[in-house]
């Protein structure tokens, strides 16, 4: 057996150490294009758990790395002249050159042999060939892989500082061109990492692209001198770059197969490149030894395991990543709020995770989202809109609305508002106009399949809803915004907590806002003009049901949903319910748990307005976190019947607060 | 959880007769439904032509597609089989519907495989809502409808036109992912109650190399995805039994193991594994 590595990174090294560990009579070579002491970057971060696992893998490299660990577990966080601090992270990081170091030595020492300035231009002649040679891997381009490389998140520029950090520390600084952040770490007792990140308008805006390396390291020095406290940046190739998020469909081709960032990236704000790099070698590794070297099955089995694992990091890197590319929306957020949501950001920390690893944050933040020292957790904190106070921050939803008029159903079972009455309890009534969705059969058997003898439908465009829809004629638009204004009239008397306006999933109002179902230039006049009008009637809460994306090519994107947002903000709606999709009914969803929680916080915090959100949420912590964070201010939540106080009625309503803690 | 069992129609090797009474069998066995897959190039039985002559010869076990590729028959030719079918079988049809993923299938039955997508959606329309039903009978009422993909568009499909969620194939865990799609998909276009549930996998448990050699073949066209699919084939009566287990705590209805080796010992043994 023999095995050729390309690249001499912790990846490819590790490998070549586990495999001439398990078995001293297979020939390992690892051939690397640069110096031996030639490294790029500064520090490299572990989590306590990828340790046990290097610990078990091999125990000797383990000892050796962990003794000239730098250890902390806090994370401070620098913002608006305020330092927070979380504790209870545990982390390691040490220097990427000690840690090449110690696996070339260990390595040599088991006689694997290692090649450098070894540039690889064919496949070598091995039984198994590792592409372990990085994002710009020449191995990947020798099979196929179905990688796809784009840019992912902000600008970014990676430099070292003689100014030792004792905590992970993000550092947010404001300047006339916009937001920078830094990423900054101790990696051994002389030295950190100190990443500066910017979105790209920002870094356009400075006109870093003009300024030579001394000139942006000289930027970013001043830029920072205070968290520096005086002390110097160090360059090491310092440039600005862009994230490469590097996505495979399969790792192997043939004999061929990709370790570590050859095969998939992910994004550094999350600091586990190095970790899942080195995770792939000791599953590639145990595969091989398991398999009795069988290469075949052994890189399935290896695939098998690490798939379902980096795809779990990679969504959550892409959600990092996405958070500081839009961090400039969050600078209005109180510093615990900003704190918590930087901390939850990923996914991978909720407010009840945090809660064990840090009670004292979690209690900062419950005391000052509660207003008392000692509060429940966000979700369970009042909400107050325009003189009405909400005890907690549940709604549980029945879906579909009650209809302004007749031919406004969405099917013969569809309330009217005419006819309607509340059910007991603080209500939610949405009021809504079906649009092309109208006329179908009742929910049981499926959705939008039209009744064989149903009433004429409008729409603002003569366009079938779905496959055997009813051609819409044109809407009736006085008549229209006078049955929505009766119907406000009637919540008023009705005693109706919060009245809410579909403009969402391809009903009436929703359809005149996107290019896919209303054909004309001018859309958002009478969906506005609705909106203003059903203002004069109601005075209280008025919320509006908006599909914040169209989730198609040709529709409204985010950004066209949040700058819908800011217009209905414009025109008197209190809260955005966010939804998103069914404008059209071959849109493209992304559907997963909490499928809305990004786009309620981009309306929340861009258009800065409060909303509703649901999504697929099954969890009070998910409720928790999504509040806390200021993601959004009432969640629907999927619950289990046992955990709500009493049946949901089977009326079109929304009841708020019935959630036992 | 039910269990229900594949009939060999994809096996290359099995006759007629195996097929019948392998089907005869699983009625009189410990299953809770037979079900069939469908190519059309390769060596394979037509997935309704099976279920109709299972359906002459079992009394009990419903008769599923998981799944039937619909866009490779006209909208009305199909709801004329499946609605054949569920008449002849006194209404236990459960139809799959899904694009399938093979090009040469669309080749061989002469079908446009552009907007293939498009044209399944219609095709749930059509059978669900009864358009022409009058002229084109039987009567498809009650016809249990699941839909099968991954992509969102086939999670939103399934969710506007369908009773519930036919699932591909793969461990647990991946099961359990797309349940939580199928689900969050289901209240997004406010459908009640919950979507219907099944899942699938393959075993061979007497001759597992011949097994694994007809899995790798079948699943060719997927390049190296089909060593991952031979590396879930369950080959043993404890790989069965932990499959089974994990797929009924990740919430699934009905699940269906498909056999790998057309032998009629292989169901005596599937039957043993899950005693």
């Amino acid at each position: 057996m023999n095995v050729q590595v390309v690249g001499a990174g912790p990846a490819g090294l590790y490998l070549a150490i586990l495999l001439k560990r398990a078995d001293p009579g297979v020939d390992v070579r690892v051939s690397e294009r640069n110096a031996p002491d030639a490294t790029f970057g500064w520090g490299v971060v572990f989590s306590e758990e990828t340790l046990g696992s290097l610990r078990d893998a091999d125990p000797q490299t383990h000892l050796e790395i962990t003794d000239t660990f730098a250890r902390w577990d806090r994370v401070d966080i620098h913002y608006r002249g305020r330092e927070l601090r979380s504790r209870g992270h545990s982390f390691s990081a040490i220097a990427r050159r000690r840690l090449l170091e110690i696996l070339q030595q260990r390595a040599r020492g088991l006689g694997v042999e290692l090649e450098f300035g070894v540039e690889i231009e064919e496949l070598p002649a091995a039984d198994l060939v590792v592409g372990a040679d990085g994002a710009n891997s020449l191995v990947r381009r020798l099979g196929d892989f179905g990688t796809r490389v784009e840019p992912e998140g902000s600008k970014y520029v990676w430099f070292g500082t003689d100014h030792v950090f004792d905590a992970f520390t993000f550092v947010f600084k404001e300047t006339e061109h916009g937001l920078y952040n830094v990423h900054a770490y101790p990696y051994d007792e002389r030295m950190s990492t100190f990443i500066v990140e910017c979105p790209l308008e920002t870094w356009l805006g400075a006109r870093h692209e003009d300024m030579s390396e001394e000139e942006n390291l000289a930027f970013c020095e001043r830029l920072f001198a205070n968290d520096l406290r005086g002390r110097e940046l160090f360059s090491n190739r310092s440039i600005w770059l862009d994230f490469p998020k590097v996505t495979s469909r399969v790792w192997h081709d043939g004999r061929v197969v990709l370790l570590g960032d050859a095969a998939h990236t992910a994004h550094f704000s999350i600091g586990s490149g190095t970790k899942l790099a080195m995770e792939d070698s000791i599953a590639l590794a145990n595969a091989l030894v398991r398999r009795g070297w069988d290469v075949d099955a052994a890189v399935v089995d290896y695939e098998l395991e690490r798939g379902p694992v980096v795809e779990r990091t990679q969504d959550a890197a892409s959600e990092s990543a996405a958070y500081f590319r839009r961090v400039e929306s969050y600078s209005h957020l109180e510093p615990v709020q900003f704190a918590f949501n930087l901390l939850t950001r990923s996914g991978r920390i909720t407010h009840a995770s945090l809660g064990i690893r840090d009670p004292r944050f979690t209690r900062a933040l419950d005391a000052w989202f509660g207003g008392h020292d000692v509060s429940p957790p966000p979700a369970f904190s009042p909400f107050e809109l325009r003189d009405v106070t909400f005890p907690n921050r549940f709604c549980l939803v029945p879906s579909g609305f009650v209809a302004v008029s007749p031919d406004g159903r969405v099917d013969p079972e569809t309330p009217l508002v005419e006819d309607w009455t509340p059910p007991e309890g603080q209500v939610l009534l949405q009021l809504g106009h079906a649009g092309s969705r109208g006329a179908c059969r009742p929910a049981r058997l499926g959705r939008d399949l039209p009744l064989a003898d149903g009433w004429p439908v409008v729409a603002p465009s003569a366009k079938p809803y779905g496959p055997f829809s009813q051609v819409p004629g044109e809407p009736d638009e006085d008549a229209i915004r006078a049955r929505f204004v009766a119907g406000a009239e009637r919540a008023a008397g009705l005693g109706v907590a919060v009245l809410e306006l579909d403009m969402a999933h391809g009903y009436l109002l929703g359809s005149y806002l996107s290019p896919l179902t209303n054909a004309r230039e001018e859309r958002t006049r009478f969906p506005l003009s609705v909106l203003e009008a059903v203002r004069a009637a109601w005075d209280g809460p008025l919320a509006v049901r908006l599909s914040v994306t169209d989730w198609h090519p040709r529709g409204n994107s985010a950004e066209d949903g949040i700058e819908l947002a800011r217009l209905l903000k414009a025109s008197g709606a209190d809260l955005i319910h966010v939804e998103a999709g069914q404008t059209v009914h071959d849109d493209r969803p992304v559907y997963r748990r909490g499928f809305l929680t990004t786009l309620s916080d981009r309306v929340r915090n861009e258009a800065r307005i409060p909303t509703i959100v649901g999504g697929h949420l099954t969890t009070l912590d998910e409720a928790n976190t999504i509040v806390g964070a200021g993601r959004g201010d009432l969640v629907l939540l999927d619950l289990p019947p046992a955990q709500i106080e009493r049946p949901l009625v089977p009326s079109n309503t929304v009841l708020l607060a019935e959630v036992r803690p | 959880m039910n269990v229900g069992v594949g009939l060999p129609t994809t096996v290359p090797g099995a006759s007629g007769e195996l097929v019948l009474d392998w089907a005869r069998r699983a009625d009189a066995g410990p299953f809770s439904s037979v079900a069939v897959l469908d190519r059309v190039a390769y060596n394979s039985y037509e997935p309704f032509a099976a279920l109709a002559a299972a359906a002459g010869v079992t009394d009990r076990v419903r008769l599923a597609t998981m799944i039937a590729i619909g866009p490779l028959r006209p909208t009305g030719l199909l709801a004329k089989q499946a609605a054949s079918v569920h008449a002849l079988s006194g209404g236990r049809l459960t139809l799959g519907l899904a694009v399938g993923a093979r090009m040469e299938d669309y080749e061989a039955a002469g079908a446009e495989s552009r907007g293939r997508g498009r044209k399944l959606a219609e095709q749930l329309a059509y059978i669900r809502s009864g358009v022409d039903a009058e002229l084109v009978g039987p009567d498809r009422a009650g016809i249990e409808l699941l839909v099968g993909g991954l992509s969102g568009q086939a999670f939103s499909r399934m969710a506007r036109y369908a009773d519930g969620y036919a699932h591909g194939g793969g461990p647990p865990r991946a099961f359990a992912s797309a349940v939580s799609r199928a689900e969050a998909a289901w209240r997004d276009l406010g459908r009640p109650g919950r979507p219907r549930l099944w899942g699938q996998g393959y075993f061979s448990l007497g001759d597992v190399e011949g097994g694994n050699a007809y899995l790798r073949d079948y699943y060719a066209f997927t390049g190296p995805f089909a060593e991952r699919i031979v590396a879930e084939n369950l080959t043993s009566a404890r790989a069965v039994k932990d499959f089974v287990r994990g797929y009924e705590e990740a919430g699934c209805d009905e699940l269906v193991l498909f056999p790998a080796v057309a032998d009629g010992e292989e169901l005596d043994r599937l039957t043993e594994a899950l005693a």
